[in-house]
C-alpha cells in the first residue's frame, strides 16, 4: 500500500512558512479554493440527494406510517399504497441471486487466487473486468430472448418434475418470474465477488499456506482450511457488495420479473421489485401520494444499499489490513 | 498410500478442479453475451440503422440514427458536468487536504458511488424534470453527469497520490508554487491514469438506463436543442425489447451490439493505455 502512505503532507514547512498573502499572490491560495469548491459539491450533491429522498416522501410516512412495508395493496386509484409485494421481490431475487452467485464467485475466485498461474490469472480478470462492465440493459435484453424461454421450456419443468414436492417449485412455468430475475441477477453480481474475493485471497500472507502445507495439508485444506478463513472478512464484503448490487439493480428485473405486485411462496410466480415498480411508475403517478411512495421506496433502497456498502467496505479494508499487517513481502 | 490419505487427495484434486470449473464457468458468460449479440445483432445492422428515423410504429424498417446522437449528447454533457467536478475535486483531495475535509468528501463520493441508479434517476426527475414540467437531453446528462463524479473521483486522486512525492520536492526545491507544481508537473506525471479513470467512468454511464427512463425519457423523432427530450441506445434497447414487434426486437438486438461493442472497445483502450505504464517511475 505504497501509494496511501506517500501522503504530501500539504507541501510541508515550504507552504507553512509563507503568509497567506504571499500563497494568494503565487495562485496557490485561489487553486486551492477552486478546487476546494469543486470537492464541497460533491458533498453538497450527495446531501441534497438524502435531502430530496427524505423530504419528497413526507405524505406516505405520515400516512401510513410503519404500514406502508407491511400491507400489499398498491392501488393507485384509491391512494392505498402498501410496499410489502415489492420489497418481497426485491429481497427474493437478491437471495436467490446470491445462493447462486456466491458458490460460484468464491469458487473462480479461489481457482483465480490460488491455482492459476499469474498470467492466466491477470487475463481471465480482464474478462470478468469487462463482464462487470456489460450494462444491465444488455443482461435484460438477453433475459428477455435467451434465460426466460429457457426457463419455460426447459428448466421450470425440470425443477417442477424433480423437486416439485417443496413450494418453491410449484406452480405454472410462466418464463418469467422470481426464479428468472434471480439467475439473470446472479450473472450480473458475479463479477463483482470474484474481483473483490481475489483481491482479499491474493493479500492473505504467503507463510499462512506454507506453514499448512508444511504440516502435511493438501493444496485444498491449506486453501479451504486456512486462506479462505484468513479472508472471510473480505469475502463477507464482496457478498455484501454483491447483495447492495443486485437490491438495486433496475433495468434487467424489470425486464424479466413479470411486475406482478404479489407475495407468493413459489419462485415461479411472476413478481415485482422496488426498483422495478420506481422505473414503472415514477412518471405517470396519478397522484402526489403515489409519487411521494415511490420516492419513498427509494429512500429504502437507498438506505439498504448505503448500509450495506459501508459495511463491505469496512470488511474489506479490515482483511486487506490484516494480511498487509502480517508482513508478507 | 494409506486409503485416507488417497480420499483426502481425491477431495483435494476434485475441489480444485471444481474451481476451475467455476471459473470457466464465469468467463464464458462474456462469450455467450457477446456471441448472442453478435448472432442476433450482426445480421440486423445495416447502414439503415445508423442513418434513419425509426419508422413509425407497426412499419418495419427504420433505425436509431436519433438514438445514436442522443446517446452522443447526452454523454458529452455528462462529461462536461461530471469530469470537472471529479477532476478538479481530487485534486484538492490529493494535494491540499487533509484530515476531516478529506474524509467527508471521500465518504460523500463513495456513498454517491453505491447509490443505485434508479435513485439517481429519482433524485434528477425531482431537481431537473419537475421544476420545468417537461423531459429534456439537459435532465439526462445530468443525471449521468452525477454518476460519473464519484468514479471520477476516486480513482483520479490514487493516481493523483501515486505520483513519487520525489517529483513534488524537486519541482518546489526549484521555486515553483504548488499549483504551478501540480499542474506542470504532477498531473502530467499521472495523465494515463487519470485518462483511464474518465474513460472508465464514461464507459460506465454510457450504457446506463434507468436514470434516462425519468430525464431525457425518448424520442422517437430527432430532438432539436438541450431542451427537448431525447432517444438513447440504452432506452431504445429496453423499449423496443418488451415491445411485442418482431422488427423491434431484431432492432433492439443491433443496439444491443453497437452498445455493448463501444463499451467493451472504450474498456480495453483504457485498460490499454494504463497498461503502457506509468509515465514516471515509482518511487
Amino acid at each position: 500500500m505504497a501509494t496511501t502512505t506517500t501522503t504530501v503532507p500539504s507541501a510541508g514547512p515550504v507552504a507553512g512558512s509563507r503568509s497567506f498573502l504571499s500563497r494568494f499572490r503565487e495562485g496557490d491560495e485561489i487553486a486551492r479554493m477552486i478546487t476546494f469548491l469543486f470537492a464541497a459539491s460533491v458533498v453538497l450533491v450527495t446531501f441534497l440527494l438524502v435531502f430530496e429522498l427524505w423530504q419528497g416522501s413526507v405524505l406516505p410516512r405520515h400516512k401510513f406510517g410503519f404500514n406502508f412495508f407491511r400491507t400489499s395493496v398498491w392501488d393507485p386509484n384509491f391512494d392505498q399504497f402498501g410496499a410489502l409485494p415489492f420489497i418481497y421481490g426485491t429481497l427474493v431475487t437478491a437471495a436467490v441471486s446470491l445462493v447462486i452467485a456466491v458458490p460460484l464467485g468464491i469458487g473462480a475466485a479461489i481457482f483465480l487466487a490460488e491455482l492459476a498461474p499469474a498470467r492466466l490469472s491477470d487475463s481471465l480478470e480482464f474478462f470478468i473486468d469487462l463482464l462487470a462492465a456489460v450494462p444491465s440493459v444488455i443482461y435484460g435484453l438477453l433475459g428477455v430472448f435467451i434465460v426466460v424461454p429457457l426457463m419455460r421450456d426447459y428448466l421450470q419443468p425440470a425443477l417442477k418434475n424433480s423437486l416439485g414436492f417443496l413450494p418453491i417449485f410449484q406452480g405454472p412455468a410462466y418464463g418469467v418470474g422470481f426464479l428468472t430475475a434471480g439467475i439473470v441477477l446472479a450473472i450480473m453480481v458475479i463479477p463483482y465477488i470474484i474481483s473483490v474475493s481475489r483481491e482479499v485471497l491474493l493479500s492473505v500472507p504467503r507463510d499462512q499456506r506454507e506453514a499448512a502445507l508444511s504440516l502435511g495439508s493438501t493444496r485444498w485444506e491449506s486453501t479451504w482450511k486456512v486462506v479462505v478463513p484468513f479472508a472471510r472478512g473480505g469475502i463477507m464484503g464482496s457478498i455484501f457488495l454483491a447483495l447492495a448490487r443486485a437490491l438495486g439493480e433496475t433495468m434487467a428485473v424489470t425486464m424479466v420479473i413479470g411486475n406482478n405486485p404479489i407475495v407468493s411462496a413459489s419462485l415461479f410466480s411472476p413478481g415485482y421489485s422496488i426498483a422495478a415498480v420506481i422505473a414503472n411508475e415514477l412518471t405517470e403517478a396519478t397522484s402526489n401520494l403515489h409519487y411521494q411512495s415511490l420516492i419513498e421506496l427509494g429512500l429504502v433502497l437507498f438506505i439498504l444499499t448505503f448500509v450495506l456498502n459501508g459495511l463491505a467496505r469496512l470488511m474489506i479494508v479490515a482483511t486487506s489490513q490484516r494480511g498487509a499487517g502480517m508482513g508478507h513481502a | 498410500m494409506s486409503s485416507r490419505l488417497r480420499w483426502r487427495k481425491f477431495v483435494s484434486n476434485f475441489m480444485l478442479t471444481m474451481t476451475g470449473v467455476c471459473a470457466a464457468i464465469s468467463v464464458s458468460v462474456l462469450f455467450f453475451i457477446l456471441g448472442y449479440l453478435v448472432y442476433h445483432g450482426g445480421t440486423s445492422i445495416s447502414w439503415n440503422f445508423f442513418t434513419k428515423l425509426p419508422a413509425p410504429v407497426g412499419e418495419t424498417g427504420g433505425g436509431m440514427a436519433n438514438a445514436i446522437v442522443g446517446s452522443g449528447k447526452l454523454l458529452l454533457l455528462a462529461t462536461i458536468f461530471g469530469v470537472p467536478i471529479g477532476f478538479l475535486g481530487a485534486i484538492y483531495l490529493a494535494e491540499f487536504s487533509g484530515g476531516t475535509t478529506a474524509f467527508v468528501v471521500r465518504y460523500a463520493a463513495d456513498l454517491l458511488n453505491g447509490v443505485p441508479s434508479i435513485v439517481i434517476g429519482i433524485f434528477a426527475y425531482a431537481l431537473a424534470v419537475l421544476p420545468f414540467k417537461h423531459f429534456s437531453t439537459l435532465a439526462g446528462g445530468f443525471a449521468l453527469g452525477l454518476m460519473m463524479i464519484p468514479i471520477t473521483l476516486r480513482s483520479t486522486e490514487e493516481f493523483l497520490r501515486g505520483v513519487p512525492n520525489a517529483l513534488r520536492e524537486a519541482s518546489m526545491a526549484l521555486g515553483a508554487s504548488k499549483w504551478k507544481t501540480i499542474a506542470s508537473v504532477i498531473v502530467p506525471a499521472a495523465y494515463r491514469g487519470i485518462l483511464t479513470a474518465i474513460l472508465l467512468a464514461f464507459a460506465r454511464v454510457a450504457g446506463e438506463t434507468a436514470p434516462l427512463l425519468f430525464t431525457a425519457f425518448g424520442n422517437r423523432f430527432w430532438s432539436n436543442g438541450w431542451n427537448q427530450p431525447t432517444a438513447s441506445l440504452p432506452a431504445m434497447i429496453y423499449n423496443y425489447a418488451i415491445a411485442p414487434y418482431d422488427d423491434w426486437h431484431r432492432q433492439a438486438w443491433a443496439a444491443g451490439l453497437v452498445l455493448l461493442g463501444l463499451i467493451l472497445v472504450i474498456n480495453i483502450v483504457a485498460r490499454a493505455i494504463l497498461s503502457r505504464g506509468i509515465a514516471v517511475p515509482r518511487a
